[in-house]
């Protein structure tokens, strides 16, 4: 068979004209509505740290956060968080659950290995670019705003 | 007799297909071929601490199996071809420290179910061996985790993913005795045409299955119709497609409903997350070895190809943007002749 860049060009053509268009639209319905529906959840318990605890707006963001991330990382371990993703998309990927969810599927995964090269070593796997690239876009940004304030 | 052709191996004796095993997971048992395997698992840890040892275990049940079936101990089985998917084969190298048989281990991705068959058919063919013993095995949960995510993350596939099957399918080839006969292997070339996602496994294999097997009816001069099936390995639904247009387009053959796919016959497109069909060592050698043998056992087929396809990535060589490079095998069966 002609392995030429022209065949792979008329190659592509072929497979691009038999895979399945991504369903961008219904992606963005799923992902609205998971997204909104955690973060919903993510505001009642806000509502119930400042309501029944001495917390005010600003500091009820601790324990919400820690709530949420518990509540996804024993939906990883019962196996839901997965499917819940699969059907949700960014959805679920992009609230503080879905990073949880990275961590803990890791974290799952790798028990085989061990508690430290296996569970420790590999845990943020999938999470670490994240971590990482957050906090080099929040240097940068900070660098932006700081030389515009000092400008004008 | 011998090499026939460019790439087809033609064996004079048509060493016999005397019994196969074949075990598989929870979701391929409830597939529409649940009924066709030997063994079902409904734990797909199969009661072992890790996704690597119950592949393994998997493995070994095949090849006890396999055995069981023939009567035969597995001293008797003077070469043992197996491959799988994970680093170092280990699956392979650990079940052959179980059986304890001179082996020979084996990567061709998901080719190496037809990859040792061929194998297995040339050495008793040969004379080297009496007994053969071909095995391959693949596990949804290790695959995951060596060429993608883990099991529990949460990300999105698109519908062209495939899903790995678990299981393990297991064959012994002997001299003589009853039992479908193999007579023919082709030998597939690396082909690349240029596809880079590996969640495109079915489009990038296809023009490999292709090319083996318009080279097959080429080195045997035979025409598609002297087959009743020609079977592809796991291109699934989307690479099947593509593989009947380029076999019409580019080798002017029609192969209509002659031509399946293992992918695409193991799992019900309803199952949760099958996307576009199956994939993994274990896909071909279950539904040959299982479902398809067993049709031929009742009469229903008399010959047919089956085209094990393989796709040679890694996960480093996908990161490093590197195209996945393919190949086919093929290996005829025939319903034989029953003394």
């Amino acid at each position: 068979m002609q392995q030429g860049p022209k065949e792979k060009l008329e190659y592509k053509r072929i497979t691009q004209k038999h895979l399945p268009k991504r369903p961008v639209f219904s992606n963005s319905v799923r992902a609205f509505l998971v997204g909104g529906a955690i973060c919903l959840l993510g505001q009642f318990v806000q509502k119930f740290f400042i309501h029944f605890f001495d917390f005010d707006q600003k500091s009820a963001g601790n324990p919400t956060v820690a709530v949420m991330v518990f509540l996804s990382v024993l939906l990883t371990g019962f196996g839901v968080y997965d499917r819940i993703g699969q059907w949700a998309g960014a959805g679920s990927a992009v609230p503080v659950t879905g990073f949880a969810n990275a961590m803990a599927s890791a974290a799952i995964e790798h028990r085989s290995e061990g508690i430290v090269l296996g569970v420790g070593g590999q845990m943020f796997k999938v999470a670490g670019p994240v971590i990482v690239f957050g906090v080099v876009s929040a240097f940068v940004i900070a660098l932006v705003k700081q030389i515009i304030k000092m400008v004008i | 007799m011998g090499l026939i052709g460019k790439q087809t191996w033609e064996f004079a004796s048509q060493p016999v297909l005397i019994s196969t095993g074949t075990v598989v997971g929870p979701k391929e048992g409830q597939g529409p071929l649940g009924h066709d395997f030997d063994m079902v698992h409904q734990d797909s840890y199969l009661g072992q601490g890790s996704w690597e040892k119950a592949e393994r275990r998997l493995m070994e049940e095949a090849c006890e199996t396999a055995l069981s079936k023939a009567h035969l101990k597995a001293d008797q089985i003077d070469i043992f071809y197996a491959g799988d998917l994970l680093n170092q084969i280990v699956t392979s190298g650990f079940a052959a420290r179980t059986l304890a048989t001179p082996f020979i281990g084996l990567f061709g991705a998901c080719s190496t179910s037809m990859e040792s068959l061929a194998l297995a058919a040339m050495t008793v063919d040969a004379g080297y061996a009496n007994y053969a013993l071909a095995s391959t095995a693949s596990h949804h949960s290790t695959a995951e985790r060596q060429f993608r995510y883990p099991t529990e993350y949460g990300g999105q596939k698109p519908l062209s993913a495939q899903c790995t099957v678990t299981g393990s399918g297991a064959a012994i080839v002997g001299k003589a005795g009853e039992g479908p006969r193999i007579t023919h292997a082709t030998i597939g070339q690396v082909v690349d045409l240029g596809v880079k996602s590996p969640f495109e496994m079915g489009p990038a294999m296809a023009p490999a299955a292709v090319d083996t097997i318009a080279q097959h009816l080429k080195d045997t001069g035979r025409k598609p119709e002297e087959y009743d099936l020609i079977v592809t390995g796991d291109l699934a639904r989307i690479g099947h497609k593509i593989a009947a247009e380029l076999l019409e387009q580019q080798a002017g053959l029609f192969l209509g409903d002659l031509f399946k796919d293992c992918g695409i016959l193991i799992f019900d497109p309803d199952q949760e997350e099958v996307f576009s069909g199956g994939s993994g060592c274990a896909c071909c050698a279950v539904v040959t070895y299982g479902h398809l043998l067993k049709r031929m056992e009742r009469g229903e087929l008399n010959r047919m190809l089956i085209c094990a396809t393989g796709a040679l990535l890694s996960p480093l060589s996908t990161q490093q943007g590197e195209s996945i490079p393919c190949v086919a095998h093929a290996v005829v069966i025939e319903r034989g002749r029953w003394d």
